[in-house]
């Protein structure tokens, strides 16, 4: 899933201190399930909100939607018919959501309302740790399962760098060494000869370095 | 005596010296004198210099002008470049500019993380590792042409070595990850600072029992303790170090002030017995802000004076 973390509520007051209507949109999906945006995170943001502005003797009109996904047109429609009754919109969702939002309401303030932060599993409750940056090209095959793009702090194809140091890097003592993880994992698996096979010069072209992506499928179209 | 490139280093370890490097840190600032008066100090005790870049992930003046300098004062650089800071694009781009003014050395590496640094916010780029960019090299020298496959005018002409480190974790994979930078194209190698003698000893018997000390030449690294409070740092608190407590205990064991002395002494023994480990082609000493200690520590290891090569 993509895992999102709420932003600082002065961050988000500041925002919106010189509105009077404001919708909170949260979204069914991810950041749900990492709770920062869903429809619970949507009810105690307008509820924080209420408070503060009501102490400030401001009338506010703060309103709740949760939409199944913010990053398909089908539920965004669905704020069409009461999007105007709204100065400016918080949206929950990760960032994609919340782009597509402004997309398509283009007249409407929208605000993000959570920090997006990367492509993660849930470890335990409460702890979310990234597992992919989308490069494009999975080398997962080579490696044990582990990505050594996403989890280790310099990205080595070819690691473990000098820093590691019992199974931790060197950056962070709680922080697994992607590599000592690669390692353990091939030597599990009786695999431990493929450590040697060199992890050639890799084309970022699919990644964030070629731009901005798009994945089309001719067969799908309407 | 089969040679690949001009490097007067590859020349003294093919005659079959042993060779003797140390490095050279560059500023924090423009003063070039700074890299040439700590050159002058051991250009005559060493075979070749190395110049750090951006070590720890310090700004300093770059290690490529800092080579320069060195150059044009006739002493061999080692340009250590790491693939921290530059995409393939600049890396390829400096491995030029160095081989115009007839750098023959190189040590690949993948530099320490930037959170370290004077520049914690900083973007880091890794386009390559640092056995990639062994690849680059022997690529743009062997084949003569750019990563993206035109023609080079003029191909650098460098001896390309790696770092290696007996000592890191996991040790099941020490020796595999050295044969993996020898299969890359590393033709020498410098160590992380011995202390550890025994498990250095090892982790050399494993290379030999692969054959690997005949692919590659084996610069063992030494780095004189200055203090009983550097070992104990060196031992606690720098990643992959192995500083045995005997060493720890003997520095601590003699006055304050005779413990410089018991330092180089250390690294002397070390050196001396090393020089016998089968495999051992050279020493590479990193003496950290006391290179005015190095002609001496070589003296007393018996490495002087230096081997003339044409």
């Amino acid at each position: 899933m993509i895992v999102a973390k709420q932003k600082p509520i002065e961050e988000i007051i500041e925002g919106v201190r010189d509105y009077e209507k404001i919708l909170i949109a949260g979204c069914n999906e991810c950041v749900t399930v990492c709770e920062a945006g869903g429809k619970k995170e949507v009810g105690i943001l307008a509820s924080a909100l209420r408070m503060y502005f009501m102490n400030q003797g401001k009338n506010m009109k703060i309103d709740e939607v949760t939409l199944e996904r913010q990053c398909d047109h089908e539920y965004l429609e669905e704020l069409r018919k009461i999007i105007d009754r709204y100065d400016v919109v918080i949206s929950l969702a990760c960032g994609a959501g919340v782009q597509f939002m402004a997309e398509k309401y283009f007249r409407t303030r929208v605000l993000p309302g959570v920090d997006t932060c990367f492509m993660g599993v849930t470890e335990e409750r409460g702890v979310w740790s990234e597992r992919c940056q989308g490069c494009g090209k999975c080398i997962l095959g080579e490696t044990a399962g582990i990505c050594p793009i996403s989890r280790c702090a310099k990205r080595i194809l070819n690691g473990p760098c000098g820093g590691s140091t019992k199974g931790k890097c060197e950056i962070d003592k709680e922080l697994d060494c992607a590599w000592q993880l690669i390692i353990d994992r091939l030597n599990e698996l009786g695999r431990l000869d493929d450590y040697e096979k060199i992890i050639p010069i890799k084309d970022w072209s699919t990644e964030r370095a070629g731009g901005p992506r798009r994945v089309v499928r001719e067969d799908l179209r309407l | 005596m089969n040679t690949n490139t001009p490097s007067k280093l590859e020349k003294i370890l093919a005659a079959g010296h042993l060779a003797v490097t140390s490095e050279c840190g560059p500023p924090r600032g423009s003063d070039g004198e700074f890299v040439t008066k700590k050159a002058k100090m051991i250009k005559d005790h060493v075979d070749a210099i190395n110049v750090t870049d951006n070590q720890t992930s310090v700004t300093r003046l770059c290690s490529l002008a800092a080579c320069i300098h060195l150059k044009l004062m006739g002493v061999e650089p080692v340009l250590q470049m790491v693939t921290r800071d530059r995409n393939r694009i600049a890396l390829q781009s400096d491995i030029l500019g160095a081989a115009s003014f007839d750098i023959y050395n190189i040590l690949c590496l993948s530099g320490d993380h930037q959170i370290f640094g004077d520049n914690p916010h900083g973007q880091n780029v890794f386009d390559l590792d640092s056995i990639n960019l062994v690849q680059t090299v022997r690529f743009m020298r062997d084949e003569a042409k750019f990563l993206g496959g035109e023609d080079i005018q003029r191909p650098p002409k460098m001896f390309v070595g790696a770092a290696a480190n007996p000592f890191a974790d996991p040790f099941e994979i020490r020796v595999r990850r050295l044969a993996k930078k020898i299969a890359a194209g590393a033709e020498f190698i410098q160590t992380q600072c011995v202390y550890n003698v025994e498990k250095f000893e090892s982790w050399m018997k494993m290379a030999r029992d692969r054959g690997l000390h005949e692919k590659t030449y084996i610069l063992a690294g030494v780095t004189p303790l200055k203090s009983a409070g550097m070992a104990r740092y060196m031992k606690n608190r720098v990643p992959g170090m192995d500083v045995p407590d005997g060493i720890v205990k003997r520095m601590s064991g003699v006055p304050k002030e005779k413990q410089p002395e018991e330092g180089i002494k250390i690294c002397v023994e070390t050196i001396q017995r090393l020089r016998e480990v089968e495999g051992v082609r050279g020493f590479h000493i990193m003496a950290i802000e006391w290179e005015e200690k190095v002609p001496e520590i070589v003296e007393r290891s018996g490495l002087y004076p230096r081997p003339e090569v044409v």
